[in-house]
């Protein structure tokens, strides 16, 4: 077996995260909440990749996401892929499709916005374009771009 | 239960519009009813506005009801930290639908998906405030006869007012053509202008304002520059002069020209102006009454048949 490929062991079942931009590796993680998950999970940083130059590559054993669990990455990494593997083969791979509504993983940039202000209360936002990346706040009405939001 | 609350008129459609306003001209026919006997319309204004709260509680006083609230946060326990959604559950176990003005954008909107009973939004910051667009309706309908293909030009601050925003929105089903008077830092915001362009909106941009630009005006809708919008105070200071109507601009105007302000006028309107038959401010706010009638009814499930087939008139 070639030494790279022993920088990450295999998995016999479980989702593999690959191509995550090197700087997002652990918003990544926060976004699926893995750092609670008890499972052994694997996970790259700064790894060689042709196509992103370096990526971060994630493996998670024993847990396959719901398509809403895989649409939040969509804020920070829509060039993720993720392989499902089931008994050491990948059976299906799924990409990272924008959703319709993001609700509570995206802040408003309104300062005045109520979802700011308002103690225990979950932002939500419509995507009005999918293509040039807009949201639109359900509650202030403000139009955003989905590079400047930060996660809640 | 079906949402019956009112958060913005932009969704509303045309068939709902004219409904209101015929409700609303109905109200003005006779605003003293006894609809509303023994309900109770809170009102919450979390930020001062004594013209449009003394409005709303005039028409739920006309309507029968009776009204409990306050005018001022400082008093109640949203000083304390309380949260606006115990403050709204608190508040909906006593009256039957609230009117409430915020100053936290968005805060109608949650309100209403947190409360109970109907609301109202009254204004909230800089967003929505679909009492007065309502009224706006109202006030072009009745002078002009129509809401129909009218030349509305709209004067002053065009990138803060959130009033002419609403009102632009909400003529979108009546083909009109807008004419945006601003000094180039205040001039319509460019999501409007787009806006406008994707519903097929006719307007055209003006920096200067006199006699000649505003001869095909059916409304004239003046604005106040309002200062606490500004972050440089010498910026507000060079354009709060520029856009004064003056009563010797209106000699050569149409004779069904209107002219609408949203109130409290500072300068913008020369006092000479308010003798005109043409000038309408004050009796736009009046209407505000009858449109804040038919808002309150609506919101609590009253028809427009029931207002029709009312016997307790007083």
């Amino acid at each position: 077996m070639d030494k790279k490929e022993l920088q990450v062991a295999a998995l016999e079942n479980g989702t593999v995260i690959d191509h995550i931009p090197a700087e997002k590796v652990f918003t990544v993680v926060s976004l699926l909440g893995l750092q609670d998950m008890k499972t052994p999970i694997t996970i790259g940083a700064n790894l060689e990749s042709k196509k992103l130059g370096r990526k971060g590559i994630i493996k998670v054993a024993d847990r396959f996401f719901t398509d809403e669990e895989i649409s939040r990455l969509s804020v920070v990494a829509s060039s993720v892929k993720l392989n499902i593997i089931r008994n050491y083969e990948v059976v299906e791979k799924k990409t990272v499709n924008m959703p319709d509504e993001l609700r509570g993983i995206v802040r408003c940039a309104n300062p005045k916005c109520i979802t700011n202000n308002e103690p225990g209360m979950d932002t939500l936002f419509h995507v009005v374009d999918k293509e040039q990346g807009r949201l639109k706040c359900h509650y202030c009405e403000k139009t955003q771009q989905i590079e400047n939001v930060k996660l809640v | 239960m079906e949402n019956r609350s009112l958060v913005t008129i932009a969704d509303h459609s045309k068939e709902k519009i004219m409904y209101l306003l015929e409700m609303a001209r109905l109200f003005e026919e006779n605003p003293n009813r006894k609809i509303l006997d023994g309900r109770v319309v809170a009102t919450l204004f979390f930020e001062p506005s004594t013209r449009t709260r003394l409005s709303f509680e005039t028409a739920a006083n006309r309507l029968g009801a009776r009204v409990i609230g306050f005018t001022d946060p400082k008093v109640t326990s949203s000083s304390k930290g309380e949260t606006l959604k115990d403050t709204i559950m608190m508040v909906s176990n006593y009256a039957d639908i609230i009117v409430m003005r915020h100053y936290l954008e968005g805060a109608a909107r949650y309100a209403s998906e947190v409360a109970p009973v109907p609301i109202i939004n009254a204004g909230d910051g800089a967003n929505q405030h679909p009492s007065q667009t309502m009224l706006d309706l109202y006030s072009i309908y009745k002078t002009q006869g129509t809401l129909e293909n009218l030349n509305i030009y709209l004067v002053g601050d065009l990138k803060y007012g959130r009033t002419v925003h609403s009102l632009l929105m909400a003529m979108r089903h009546f083909n009109p053509t807008f004419h945006f008077i601003a000094p180039e830092e205040l001039k319509m915001p460019e999501e409007y202008k787009a806006y406008c362009r994707a519903q097929g909106i006719r307007y055209e941009e003006h920096t200067e304002f006199d006699e000649h630009v505003i001869a095909e005006a059916d409304i004239l809708y003046m604005t106040r520059v309002q200062r606490e919008r500004f972050t440089d105070l010498m910026e507000y200071e060079r354009v709060k002069d520029v856009y004064i109507l003056k009563n010797s601009m209106l000699e050569g105007t149409r004779p069904n020209l209107r002219i609408l302000h949203p109130l409290p006028r500072v300068n913008e309107i020369a006092y000479d102006v308010d003798n005109n038959e043409k000038a309408y401010y004050f009796q736009q706010a009046h209407n505000g009454l009858f449109a804040r009638q038919a808002l309150i009814c609506d919101c609590l499930g009253i028809t427009i048949d029931e207002v029709r087939e009312d016997k307790l008139m007083c």
